[in-house]
């Protein structure tokens, strides 16, 4: 154990401060430690004490292992403070009332069956404040922190356990005589949680350690044999290709954007949303003809009906571009609005005259436009010779 | 007709030397870097006119060079250029003050008029940068808190939209009838938007587009 780390602020050792003190400060120390309201703790200590002296004997325990607040002198200005005796004197009377009341009920005719509880709690509290801070910090974060909710979880299950059980033998009149068993057990079990702790404690946070350690070694054979399966394989197809220059782009293309989309790109279901599908059909024509397709999506939706039409006649564009236009690449743009999606797909190829295509050619005007209508959209399509062309294509969300 | 010093600054050796010679007469290459530390070294020496930015490199990336030779004060202009199209990556680089990003893809030609168009104070915006924006512009419904930096006006979204659609700089000037000077500004306006606007959705928007 390394003395000269350093600590965090809030795990101070336990002290007694003296300002502000009512009898001896250990109360109000604590509750700094705790990080509760020294009212709450002063209570605890009052109502303890009518449980047959047990808040005296844990003050009194307190006392003598917490040193006082060591004080900077600079910092003491005038006498000493003294302690406050208008609370102790609110305290000593709320103590008097209680016990009085314990006294008159018969609640708190326990005899010597809470001294064992006392003695094993002043013993825990002892071996906590005498801890050093650095492994109480190591207890805390190693142990506690990371499985709190399941500890807690835990120990809130056990205590409805006890708590029924005691009920259980208080129902049916034989709690009187099981208690002293029951407090010897619970005495002994706790002693021996005392002693386990720490070595618990780092069995835990052993077993998280390879845990995290599984986890890594699983991520990173999952990238091997991403990287295995695809680019590999494509390295190897492009050096039996090497003579061919168009099929050693295309493979080189296709492989880029396989590895993009699985480094960049939301994991998405191909067939379920709009941006995910326009990008699924740029890249099965950019296969198919070896002519690069950038995409460029905004927004998203779910696939409809008509979106799957419009789908469709983007592909038709697509093609038509790939196929006749000699464009080096070819531009997708689609854009989810509120009310309606729009798709454009641009090339700067060689363009035609619209007036010019012959009647009985499908493509565009049954493909594209024709099938656009049926579904209730739209298609435009904007070409001249030598300047390109830009299919539009919009389509309502119902 | 005066040349463009520029400064190479990425950790691939053979990836600088391809841009060197794909690069036209008008750009004179001063330089180059392999990381972060010899980059910021190599811009307060050379002094160069626009710097040729890598995202990914050893000690920091892209915006560490940003980080410490903006924040020293200096006036150099920043092209992104790197294989990434990562939203995070795009909008961060742009955030931190880069005033334009394209992807390693783009042709020699391409790149020497982004390189010019940087050097003279205008933006450069690829079509997927300008998705990005117009997504992370619209994605949010919160209020905005700036309504003059925190929303696109109009014709700003006209211009990136049809940037998004592949339309270069003066094929957008023809479409929407307003000259080329017109259309840079526009786009460099929404660079200062990109880059001052302080909502946090915008940097949200590219970190959570990873994780969906």
């Amino acid at each position: 154990m390394s003395e000269t780390r350093n600590l965090p602020e809030e795990y101070p050792r336990l002290v007694r401060p003296v300002a502000g003190r009512v009898v001896a400060g250990v109360a109000q120390g604590a509750a700094a430690q705790l990080r509760l309201d020294p009212v709450v703790l002063r209570l605890a200590f009052v109502l303890l004490t009518v449980v047959d002296g047990l808040g005296f004997v844990a003050y009194a325990a307190l006392w003598m292992f917490t040193p006082k607040e060591q004080v900077p002198k600079e910092q003491v200005k005038g006498p000493q403070p003294g302690r406050d005796w208008g609370q102790l004197a609110a305290y000593g009377v709320l103590w008097l009332a209680l016990a009085a009341f314990a006294w008159m009920t018969g609640a708190s005719s326990g005899g010597f069956g809470t001294w064992p509880i006392a003695v094993g709690g002043i013993g825990a509290l002892i071996l906590w404040q005498q801890a050093d801070p650095g492994r109480r910090q190591r207890w805390m974060t190693g142990a506690v922190k990371q499985v709190s909710t399941t500890w807690v979880r835990t120990g809130i299950g056990a205590l409805l356990v006890v708590v029924g059980a005691i009920g259980f033998l208080a129902a049916s009149g034989e709690l009187a005589k099981a208690r002293t068993g029951l407090v010897f057990t619970a005495v002994v079990v706790g002693g021996m949680l005392m002693i386990a702790a720490p070595w618990l404690a780092s069995l835990v946070k052993e077993l998280q350690r390879e845990r995290t350690e599984r986890i890594r070694q699983e991520e990173r054979a999952e990238v091997a044999a991403h990287v295995h399966d695809s680019v590999l394989h494509t390295l190897t197809l492009i050096q039996r290709n090497a003579a061919d220059p168009r099929e050693v782009t295309r493979l080189a293309r296709s492989q880029e954007r396989e590895l993009r989309n699985w480094l960049y790109q939301p994991k998405q279901d191909a067939d379920a949303t709009l941006a995910a599908a326009v990008r699924r059909v740029a890249a099965e024509e950019e296969d198919a003809h070896g002519v690069p397709i950038e995409v460029v999506c905004v927004g998203d939706c779910e696939l409809t009906e008509g979106l799957v039409a419009l789908l469709h006649a983007a592909r038709q564009a697509m093609v038509n571009a790939a196929k006749y236009s000699e464009s080096p690449v070819i531009s997708v743009y689609a854009e989810v609005e509120s009310d309606e999606v729009t798709v454009f797909v641009r090339d700067r190829g060689k363009g035609f005259v619209l007036d010019d295509v012959p009647e009985d050619r499908m493509g565009i005007r049954q493909s594209i436009i024709g099938r656009m209508e049926r579904h209730g959209g739209s298609a435009r399509v904007r070409t001249e010779p030598g300047d390109g062309t830009e299919v539009m294509l919009t389509m309502k969300r119902s | 007709m005066k040349t463009v010093r520029v400064l190479i600054v990425d950790d691939h050796r053979l990836f600088r030397s391809g841009v060197r010679a794909e690069l036209g007469p008008s750009i004179e290459v001063i330089g180059e870097a392999e990381d972060v530390d010899t980059a910021v070294r190599a811009i307060s020496e050379l002094e160069p006119d626009v710097v040729l930015l890598d995202v990914h490199m050893p000690g920091g990336g892209g915006q560490e060079v940003l980080k410490r030779v903006l924040g020293a004060g200096s006036q150099v202009r920043f092209l992104a250029l790197s294989v990434s199209d990562a939203a995070e990556d795009v909008i961060g680089v742009i955030r931190g003050g880069a005033r334009g990003y394209v992807t390693k893809t783009i042709n020699g030609t391409e790149l020497t008029d982004a390189i010019v168009r940087v050097s003279e104070g205008d933006a450069v915006f690829s079509p997927r940068l300008a998705g990005f924006v117009l997504d992370a512009f619209a994605s949010t419904e919160a209020p905005p808190i700036d309504p003059e930096l925190d929303s696109l006006t109009q014709r700003e979204r006209e211009v990136l939209r049809l940037i998004a659609r592949g339309y270069a700089y003066k094929e957008i000037a023809k479409e929407l009838f307003i000259s080329v000077k017109t259309v840079e500004t526009h786009v460099s306006s929404v660079l200062r938007k990109l880059q001052l606007s302080n909502r946090h959705e915008l940097s949200r928007w590219a970190t959570a587009r990873r994780l969906v």
